[in-house]
């Protein structure tokens, strides 16, 4: 039960930040590494604006602000200096590693003491853990009706078409440059709220939280779509979601099993690996467990 | 004199400029089409009939010369700012939509075409009403499958829709380019049978580029030929109506007289 518990506080503070991967890497189309640098970057804005005395909730919308910035000189890269998708993250996340030290001074920032989002919550007396899931059911809630709300605008529909046909959306008059930059905006603040979020959660931010989250990411997004096969948006959302608590689930497990949390990074490492491969293996195989249903709203 | 939609005066492209493998593809090619004109374009492999289409939509830039499209001078606007004026479907059917949106998303997002793009509702049932209205006429089933996803479609099918997409907001030109040479032969001629009509209920004023030169002769008020960049016959009307295909390979091996390369390649 408390396994349960822990994987879910988990899984939804890391599944906002898997939507964010979700955006770059099937709604655009474009594997986005800027994450690993705009993760952080969130963690350590909020981390030291909260330190300096603004409000934890302030402090967090600041960091969704943050890596927007980040992801739009991803945007700007790819879209006005023709760099290559993957090329363009690694730069933006290499130069973020810098900034966020100057951000937090140090490799290590601790909250401890500091008011925190989980606060609100206190005088629920509830037990440990759930105030940060009643939080992260919150936050992921919003950030999933906003979504949901966001991808049913024309705007919305025009981030879409540019991943799914560029040159359809360009032959419709959509200016591409501007809906991919926007699309990384909006993925990279996510991504550094989500950040901000774990940070509060773990009590500090750390330099190197950022590692490993793209695989993080995508392994929520893959879990969620092997498991529960092809949807509508709003549930391919909420898959997400669903993908980051199983993901969480499998890593305590592991744990559990007594296998040295050094080597967490390699496990989770496979185990994206195998979901990746995991349509190849069925082609292979002859398996067609999930065939294509048609779509229904 | 009928007004011009389409000027193209002395365009001239050369892919790789200034490398041993420069490619000059339009070469001092002027065109007027008159509001309303129904060209077929036929021309040997290479001989520019894609590139003179790319270069009117605006995803090639031409070298030198004009274009404008209805007075307006477009030569330096960029191909999504001229998205408003220009209709196109390409030849391959995946082409021209988006294979993970719905059918009634994706004609949501043409019937906006050239429109700036905000945070309005991207469509809404009045729409999806029209749009089923639209697809009904087609005799594809289609109509009671708006939430379908494009992609489960078949490459007829997504054409046709390509097709309703190109022209579902009046284009001031429609640009065609072997948009059939992918389909079936029954198919094609069914998608070619929704051109027509299409086109001739909006009066479209229209550019074809077709490999069947059958098709070239029966469609369209006027017929134009190209090789090596440039247009080398121009038949309309009455003329053009009199030609029969051996009509059509005598008049290419007149102009291209001495060409054998391009006579191989349009009778390939
Ligand atoms: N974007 C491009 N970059 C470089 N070269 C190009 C480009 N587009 C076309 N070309 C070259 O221009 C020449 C003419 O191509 P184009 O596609 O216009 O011919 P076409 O008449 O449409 O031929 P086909 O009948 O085979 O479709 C070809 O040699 C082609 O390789
Ligand atoms: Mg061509």
């Amino acid at each position: 039960m408390d396994l349960i518990v822990t994987a879910t506080s988990q899984g939804l503070l890391w599944g906002t930040m898997a939507l964010g991967i979700f955006i770059t890497y099937r709604i655009l189309n474009l594997p986005d590494m800027t994450a690993e640098g705009s993760f952080p970057l969130g963690a350590a804005v909020t981390t030291q604006l909260i330190i300096n005395g603004m409000d934890p909730f302030l402090a967090t919308a600041v960091s969704f602000v943050s890596g927007m910035l980040a992801g739009a000189i991803t945007g700007i890269l790819i879209t006005k200096g023709k760099v290559p998708g993957l090329l363009a993250g690694i730069l933006t996340m290499t130069g973020l590693y810098s900034i966020n030290l100057r951000i937090m001074n140090r490799a290590n920032l601790s909250l401890l003491g500091e008011s925190r989002v989980t606060d609100i919550f206190r005088s629920f007396e509830l037990p440990s853990q759930f105030d940060s899931i009643f939080l992260g059911l919150i936050i992921v809630t919003v950030v999933i009706l906003l979504l949901a709300l966001f991808f049913k605008t024309e705007l919305g529909q025009a981030v879409i078409a540019t991943g799914d046909n560029e040159k359809m959306a360009r032959a419709m008059g959509i200016t591409t440059n501007r809906t991919k930059i926007l699309g990384l905006m909006l993925s990279n603040g996510i991504i550094a709220m989500s950040g901000g979020l774990v940070a509060q959660d773990n009590g500090y931010a750390d330099i190197s939280m950022g590692i490993g989250v793209i695989v993080i990411g995508l392994a929520a997004v893959i879990i969620g779509e092997v498991v529960f096969g092809n949807l509508s948006f709003v549930n391919r959302l909420i898959c997400v979601i669903l993908g980051a608590i199983i993901y969480r689930l499998i890593i305590l497990l592991v744990i559990l099993l007594g296998l040295n949390p050094n080597d967490l990074k390699l496990i989770s490492a496979i185990l994206l690996a195998i979901c990746l491969a995991l349509p190849s293996l069925r082609n292979a195989l002859q398996l067609n467990f999930f065939t294509r249903k048609e779509r229904m709203d | 004199m009928a007004v011009s939609v389409l000027s193209l005066q002395r365009i001239s492209k050369t892919f790789q400029r200034g490398t041993a493998n420069e490619n000059p593809v339009l070469r001092d090619l002027s065109l007027e089409v008159n509001n309303g004109d129904f060209i077929t374009i036929i021309g040997g492999n290479g001989s520019g009939k894609s590139t003179l289409l790319n270069s009117i939509a605006g995803n090639v830039l031409v070298d030198s010369g004009r274009i404008k499209i209805n007075e307006d001078d477009v030569t330096k606007i960029k191909e999504e700012r001229r998205a408003g004026r220009v209709g196109r479907v390409f030849q391959d059917p995946l082409m021209g939509t988006a294979p993970r949106m719905t059918v009634g998303e994706n004609l949501a997002i043409a019937l906006r075409r050239g429109q700036k793009r905000t945070f309005k509702l991207g469509t809404n049932t009045k729409e999806q009403a029209h749009f089923k209205s639209l697809l009904e006429p087609l005799n594809l089933g289609l109509e009671n499958r708006l939430n379908t996803e494009m992609g489960l479609l078949s490459g007829g099918q997504r054409q046709s829709i390509t097709l309703l997409m190109a022209t579902m907001k009046r284009p001031e030109l429609l640009l065609l380019d072997e948009h059939t040479a992918a389909l079936d032969p029954k198919t094609a001629e069914t998608v070619l049978r929704l051109t027509q009509q299409l086109v001739e209920k909006d009066h479209l004023s229209t550019l074809m580029i077709t490999h069947n030169m059958q098709d070239a002769l029966t469609y369209g008020n006027r017929m134009i030929m190209m090789n090596r960049g440039k247009i080398v016959v121009d038949v309309s009307g009455e003329e053009k109506s009199r030609l029969t295909v051996p009509d059509v390979m005598s008049l290419f091996q007149k102009a291209t007289a001495g060409d054998q390369l391009s006579n191989e390649m349009l009778f390939s």
